[in-house]
């Protein structure tokens, strides 16, 4: 078994997801290669060197890589993929943008959003926003997949000592070109590895109200903050704080949901966090079912009276 | 230009499904259906470049079984031109075959601009586009919030993980549709009226040459672990409490 790792990184720093995918690909067994497609990424593939239970590292070093386009990042995957009996990549924007592609230049189907290696081709994955769980078997001669990074513990990003590689470009495909980018900036943690995520949804009643509500208690927590659909379509909080079946997949330690009713699309993105609170008016309230702790209760006197008793 | 749009047939995004008691799959049997939610932002921006002079056809095709005619009479209620129904079995085919479908429908059509969901609301593989993409050769703009046709090019601003990408494409492109990308409007009585008289064409996956056995076997589904059922907490105090020395997460 070799396995080819498709590395997530910004040209600087190796995405803590990648760690979620070679934890997956332990599971599978067998030799895993990493490979580092960027633009002046040395410091990437130097730090996927280091990773624990990574043989080999290759870079692939070219201004066609600088921003994941899917059109070039594909293209060179699928000219080294045969080689290998499974490709993986983080179930990310970056991951489900470029790999579906590399599978269909290569002729093989494809698995997304795995949650559970059974065998080296039988894989469990949620369908219906999470409401069943179906296990796959694939007859390819290559297994390509996405991970879903909150089902597997990230393996530890030091110890390991793999050699680097330069691995020729493929070249740019010429068909897209890179225009602009809009990165929302955070001091706190990022969403999907946070420990402890506080989401708004509609109930919080507006951005300024979001932010005056919900800050003092993320603060207090050191938590991320995360949001509804709801929450997002009434402009509240920008899109990339979504949790959802269509926005992020989020399984920390503990969410708390403030104002958010439970919508099957939701629900999809959080429910296999380990401790649920909902802090809701609506005693009716689905999302009440999947909550380990839930309090009825008007949100603008019970967050900040949480906040002043944690 | 001619806009192709692809859309499928699923079960309503409201309704609960249930696993079969056999785990062979989840039971559609008098379960509500209706046009993927992502698909009909793909329509609904169509029509609305259709409306600003930009696309001067709209195509819809729809591969399932026989009720999807459905969908594309939606689909053509909400401004579609005509409508092709490429009639499968829908648990046969993989995201690969639909993909290699969608490519013979393009060589035929040649349209300028290929709009899709991102993902359906069924099987949740959001690969289709992408396949398309590497198929065609074409680029690809997913998860598109907005569309912006510039002579030859397309703009598409993507949300990605950590805001939005805005990337510029050659046509023929790929567009995949995001929630943000508009508000779907309702098909009014007389467009849906209207809808019934315009073209329907029925094809197979053998019209394009494609074998529709996916090489992906679903073994065995299943309902997901049931979480235990939780306790209502009376105060904050009670609630910080719990948090602190039973569920020891703070």
């Amino acid at each position: 078994m070799s396995i080819l790792v498709i590395a997530e990184h910004d040209n600087k720093a190796l995405n803590g997801a990648t760690l979620n995918v070679v934890a997956a690909a332990q599971k599978i067994g067998g030799d895993i290669t990493v490979l580092v497609a960027g633009s002046g990424a040395q410091a990437v593939a130097d730090q996927a060197a280091k990773v624990a239970g990574v043989s080999k590292v290759l870079l692939a070093d070219d201004a066609a890589y600088a921003n994941q386009l899917a059109e070039n990042v594909a293209k060179l995957v699928a000219s080294i993929g045969s080689g290998y009996s499974h490709i993986l990549a983080a179930s990310t924007t970056t991951g489900k943008n470029i790999l579906p592609r590399a599978a269909a230049l290569l002729d093989v189907s494809m698995i997304t959003d795995i949650i559970a290696v059974d065998s080296a081709n039988t894989f469990k994955r949620p369908i219906y926003a999470g409401n069943a769980i179906a296990t796959v078997q694939s007859d390819e001669s290559i297994v390509v997949a996405t991970v879903r990074g909150t089902a597997f513990d990230p393996v530890a990003a030091e110890g390991g000592s793999a050699a680097v590689e330069a691995l020729a470009s493929a070249g740019d495909a010429g068909i897209s070109k890179f225009v602009s980018e809009e990165i929302v900036k955070s001091e706190r943690p990022e969403l999907t590895a946070a420990r402890i995520v506080v989401s708004g949804g509609r109930g919080v009643g507006s951005g300024e109200n979001y932010h005056t509500v919900l800050d003092p208690l993320a603060d207090k927590l050191g938590a991320a903050q995360g949001a509804s659909r709801a929450a997002v379509d009434a402009g509240f909080v920008p899109n990339d704080m979504q949790v959802g079946q269509t926005g992020k997949i989020v399984a920390p330690e503990l969410y708390i949901a403030v104002g958010i009713s439970g919508a099957i699309q939701h629900l999809a993105g959080m429910k296999e966090s380990k401790v649920i609170v909902a802090i809701n008016k609506d005693e009716e309230a689905p999302i009440n079912a999947v909550a380990d702790y839930w309090l009825v209760g008007d949100l603008n006197t019970v967050v900040p009276e949480l906040v002043s008793k944690i | 230009m001619k806009a192709l749009v692809a859309v499928k047939r699923v079960v309503d995004a409201n309704v609960k499904v249930r696993v079969k008691p056999d785990n062979s799959g989840v039971d559609l049997t008098n379960v509500k259906m209706s046009i993927n939610p992502f698909c009909e932002i793909a329509v609904e921006e169509a029509v609305r470049l259709k409306e600003k002079g930009t696309v001067s056809e709209i195509v819809v095709v729809s591969i399932g079984p026989k009720e999807a005619q459905e969908q594309i009479r939606s689909s053509m209620a909400l401004g579609a031109d005509r409508g092709i129904l490429v009639e499968a079995d829908d648990s046969q085919l993989g995201a690969l075959e639909v993909a290699k479908i969608l490519k013979g429908v393009v060589d035929a059509e040649q349209p300028q601009l290929i709009l899709l969901g991102k993902q359906a609301i069924d099987d949740d593989s959001n690969q289709v586009g992408q396949m398309l993409g590497a198929l065609l050769g074409a680029g690809q703009g997913t998860f598109a919030s907005a569309v912006k046709v510039e002579g030859d090019k397309v703009q598409v601003t993507r949300e990605i993980d950590g805001g939005l990408q805005t990337v510029e494409l050659a046509l023929p492109a790929i567009i995949t549709t995001d929630l943000r990308l508009n508000e779907p409007r309702y098909a009014a009585l007389p467009n849906i009226m209207k809808a019934r008289k315009k073209p329907l064409d029925t094809k197979s996956p053998a019209d394009y040459g494609v074998n529709p056995a996916t090489k992906l076997k679903t073994v065995k589904v299943e309902a997901p672990a049931e979480r235990k059922a939780g306790v209502q907490v009376k105060s904050v105090d009670e609630l910080v409490e719990k948090l602190k020395n039973e569920a020891k997460v703070i």
